[in-house]
């Protein structure tokens, strides 16, 4: 397992699906504060609470500016049933082809398991890298870190 | 360690004496299945343990998924600020299925206060930002979902069942 990117390290940029057919590139969120959330696969368990819980925090992130995007190896139709299903108000993107590609450059990618690990990127409004964590797969980080990362960005 | 980052205060529901040995928090959906299922364990476990503890209850509404919850939330402050949370608290829990407004203010009735005052309390949003305060302390320390449970402020993590809870408290109340 390779490790995960750190603070201080530039965000590697990367243009995914956010929508059959839309695509997201980070850089053209350059200018504020981004929550890059991988997880593991849409409809487990433990990662509809954790979208749902950062679903119900969107506000604050909002507060911060923060533009929050959960990320997959789920392709963009699974995205789309699961972000109808939980009303989910933030995009999901398909790191889909080549599979788990932008995982494996933040170094969040469990290759024995074909899917990404549950890390947490904060990336400051220059495309910095300000905060990452990665919890155990089947532990719900809560939202806690990331708050603290963002009140934590210099203003 | 993730750890409960508002102390328990005044302004919180809490049953049992104050100087107990344990405290135990509990963040809490009241239109949620697995708090529901919590509910009558939490009860067991504060028969247990009696005067060694004090539960403590905050509000956690996960409202995108629970579209009542907000307003049971509310319903419960609105009862509280009569000195009737408790009552209303175990009142929404055990007709969680249930809820609509009409309930609520049935409930409400039940405990003998005016389904009116609860119409306006709910239309203004007395209650809403205490819930709110509730909601982003817990988000603040970590509640990763419902129910959570703080155990003399440090997150209990794994599972709930009553013999696990009664094994987390024995050893927070052995080495205190």
């Amino acid at each position: 397992m390779s490790a995960i990117l750190t603070a201080g390290t530039p965000a590697p940029d990367f243009t995914l699906h956010v929508t059959p057919d839309q695509t997201l590139s980070l850089r053209e969120l350059r200018g504020k504060p981004v929550i890059l959330a991988f997880y593991p696969a849409d409809w487990s368990p433990v990662c509809g609470d954790q979208m749902g819980l950062y679903n119900e925090i969107l506000p604050e992130f909002h507060k911060h500016d923060a533009q929050l995007l959960g990320i997959s190896v789920d392709g963009v139709w699974c995205h789309e049933a699961f972000a109808k299903d939980r009303h989910y108000h933030f995009p999901l993107l398909a790191d889909f082809e080549p599979k788990g590609a932008v995982a494996q450059t933040y170094g969040a990618y469990r290759k024995q398991d074909g899917v990404s690990e549950r890390a947490l990127f904060v990336i400051d409004k220059n495309g910095v890298i300000a905060w990452s964590y990665v919890s155990p797969v089947a532990v719900n980080p809560g939202a806690d870190g990331i708050l603290q990362a963002l009140e934590d960005l210099p203003k | 360690m993730t750890t409960l980052k508002i102390a328990v205060r005044p302004e919180d529901h809490a049953q049992g004496d104050e100087n107990a040995t344990c405290t135990l928090v509990e963040y809490g959906d009241y239109q949620c299945p697995h708090c529901g299922r919590a509910y009558p364990i939490v009860k067991r476990i504060q028969k247990h343990f009696g005067k060694r503890l004090r539960f403590v209850f905050r509000n956690f509404p996960l409202n995108e998924i629970h579209p009542q919850a907000e307003s049971a939330a509310e319903t419960a402050e609105f009862a509280g600020s009569h000195d009737k949370f408790w009552e209303m608290h175990d009142r929404l829990f055990e007709n969680q299925t249930r809820f609509s407004p009409i309930l609520f203010e049935e409930l409400v009735q039940g405990l003998k206060l005016d389904p009116e005052d609860l119409r306006e309390a709910l239309t203004s949003g007395e209650f809403r930002a205490h819930v709110r305060s509730d909601f982003m302390g817990g988000a603040r320390s970590g509640v990763n979902g419902t129910p959570t449970f703080f155990i003399n402020g440090q997150r209990h993590d794994g599972p709930w069942d009553y013999e696990d809870l009664v094994e987390a408290i024995e050893g927070r109340l052995a080495a205190a």
